[in-house]
């Protein structure tokens, strides 16, 4: 089981940093994707299925797919890919790189010191989990239930905005629709032009 | 001298879900074809079961085109996916007592989670392809398996409070004394309508939509690439057919007959119900499908959940 956690987390690892170095938007979310698979499965292996089913189900399966659903929908050619290429610019490295390396710094001092792991391992059951969140975690998850309900009313308030302008449009002429499905003509992974 | 009994039960149950979805290519279009009152395909071998081989060495020959305008490398991953997932949710499937390849204890999340990430196939399909069709049935696809992803989770969690745990095993054992179709015959429709709308089948087959999109997502898949998305689309109803009986209809639970033939029965007549459905139901409008999912069904999954854990709280 402990092979399995190591070679999950280098994949996790290996697979972040592919993320951060891709050009291509698409390409850098799958690679995260395949990052959550391996962090799922080392939650997983240290005893916390529950974690690992909730982290495949969010974060995988519904998180990264609304992130793909918007690049999808946003028109990335060429012209993002030059974007992102100038944005990677050995310079910028330089102050994340000092950041990461007091983290690395950190984390192999923390490991080196650390006391050795408790004696059997404790399977953390979904039962436990629901326990400590509405008891001494309560306030955390009324908290973040607050914070998602004021995300919805945004959400909901920036809708009917546009939908009120839509009527508008609508209520004018047709040709908007026709120069709006244009854009979704030119998205796709962004390469159309050869087909034209 | 390892123990070989996991990798005979993995051996069996991929043997029998593999073979089971290419004789679904026969079983669906000869039940098609009986309720639309026509013959179907009689002519190889017996009643026709030759074209199942004849249609797999057809996929397998034909020419396997990548498009040049297409993302290769997600274009050939796509298909992949599908099949993979839909594969994998089998390890927690126990086909009868104790024959299960993994029995985690949080099968059910498994089966989710395995489900939600079936999602990326026909989204990154759609993408790669790079074709407006394509695009279109993608984000189709995404929009919709994520929709109804939410409350099929919330319409399984009424099941999961009776049982009282996440292991399949044990949900099936909890109905020894009654199905739980009965008390949660709500969330049983709505499990239902889920499942069908996640396996993409018709009448929510708006991903595909023939006669607007081509094919959708995978217009431009050929070969044994379209064979994945076809296989995978089977596994799909599949699986869904013995969640369903699994979670609703005792599982393997009967008189007389052996445990695992109750299981094979009841998982058959639910594929025959998936397939009834798309002889029978028109397609909706895409809108209409999106604002059923979160105006009525969602709300409808929640009431579900809040009523019976009222009950039980009140009964305990």
């Amino acid at each position: 089981m402990l092979i399995a956690f190591y070679i999950a987390s280098a994949i996790a690892v290996l697979a972040t940093i592919i993320a951060i170095t891709r050009r291509h938007a698409v390409h850098a979310l799958l690679y995260l994707i395949v990052s959550l698979l391996g962090v799922a499965i080392d939650f997983f292996v240290i005893g916390a299925p529950f974690l690992a089913a909730l982290e495949l189900i969010i974060y995988a399966g519904a998180i990264m797919v609304l992130f793909l659903f918007v690049v999808m929908m946003l028109n990335i050619g060429e012209h993002a890919t030059e974007v992102e290429t100038a944005s990677l610019k050995p310079g910028v490295w330089g102050w994340p790189s000092a950041l990461g390396v007091v983290l690395i710094a950190e984390l192999i001092y923390v490991a080196a010191h650390a006391s050795a792991p408790p004696g059997p391992m404790h399977v953390v059951s979904a039962k436990e989990i629901g326990i400590s969140l509405f008891g001494p975690y309560a306030i955390g998850v009324e908290l973040a239930s607050l914070l998602l309900t004021s995300g919805l009313v945004g959400a909901y308030h920036l809708g009917r905005r546009t939908s009120r302008e839509e009527e508008r449009n609508d209520a004018g002429t047709v040709g908007t629709r026709i120069g709006s499905s244009g854009d979704l003509v030119r998205s796709g992974s962004g390469r159309t032009s050869y087909t034209a | 001298m390892i123990n070989l009994y996991p990798l005979l039960i993995i051996a069996v149950v991929l043997f029998i879900v593999l073979n089971l979805a290419a004789g679904l290519i026969w079983v669906e279009r000869r039940l098609l074809a009986l309720w639309q009152d026509r013959y179907g395909p009689n002519r190889v071998g017996p009643f026709g079961l030759g074209q199942v081989l004849a249609d797999s060495v057809k996929l397998f020959l034909k020419e396997d085109w990548i498009p040049p305008f297409a993302d290769k490398g997600v274009f050939i991953l796509a298909p992949g996916i599908i099949v993979a997932t839909a594969i994998l949710s089998f390890a927690v499937i126990p086909l009868a007592p104790g024959f299960v390849v993994a029995d985690l204890n949080i099968g059910v999340l498994f089966l989710l989670a395995m489900s939600s990430l079936g999602v990326y196939s026909v989204v990154l399909a759609g993408w790669a392809s790079n074709n407006k069709y394509s695009l279109l049935g993608g984000i189709r696809a995404s929009a919709q398996m994520l929709s109804y992803e939410v409350f099929m989770g919330l319409s399984l969690l009424g099941v999961v409070i009776l049982a009282g745990s996440f292991r399949l095993t044990d949900i099936v054992e909890a109905q020894r004394k009654v199905w739980f179709v009965i008390p949660q015959f709500p969330g049983f429709v709505l499990f239902l309508i889920a499942g069908v709308a996640e396996t993409r089948r018709l009448p929510f087959d708006l991903a595909e939509a023939e006669s607007e999109l081509v094919a959708g997502f995978h217009s431009e898949y050929s070969g044994m690439k379209f064979g994945m998305f076809f296989v995978g689309e089977y596994i799909g109803v599949i699986l869904i057919s013995v969640a369903i009986s699994l979670l609703y209809f005792g599982g393997w639970l009967g008189p007389v007959l052996p445990p695992g033939l109750w299981l094979a029965i009841k998982t058959m007549t639910f594929i025959c119900l998936f397939i009834l459905m798309r002889a029978g139901l028109p397609r909706p409008r895409f809108d209409q499908l999106m604002s059923w999912g979160w105006k009525y069904l969602l709300p409808l999954a929640l009431l579900n959940l809040l009523v019976t854990g009222a009950v039980v709280l009140a009964l305990s």
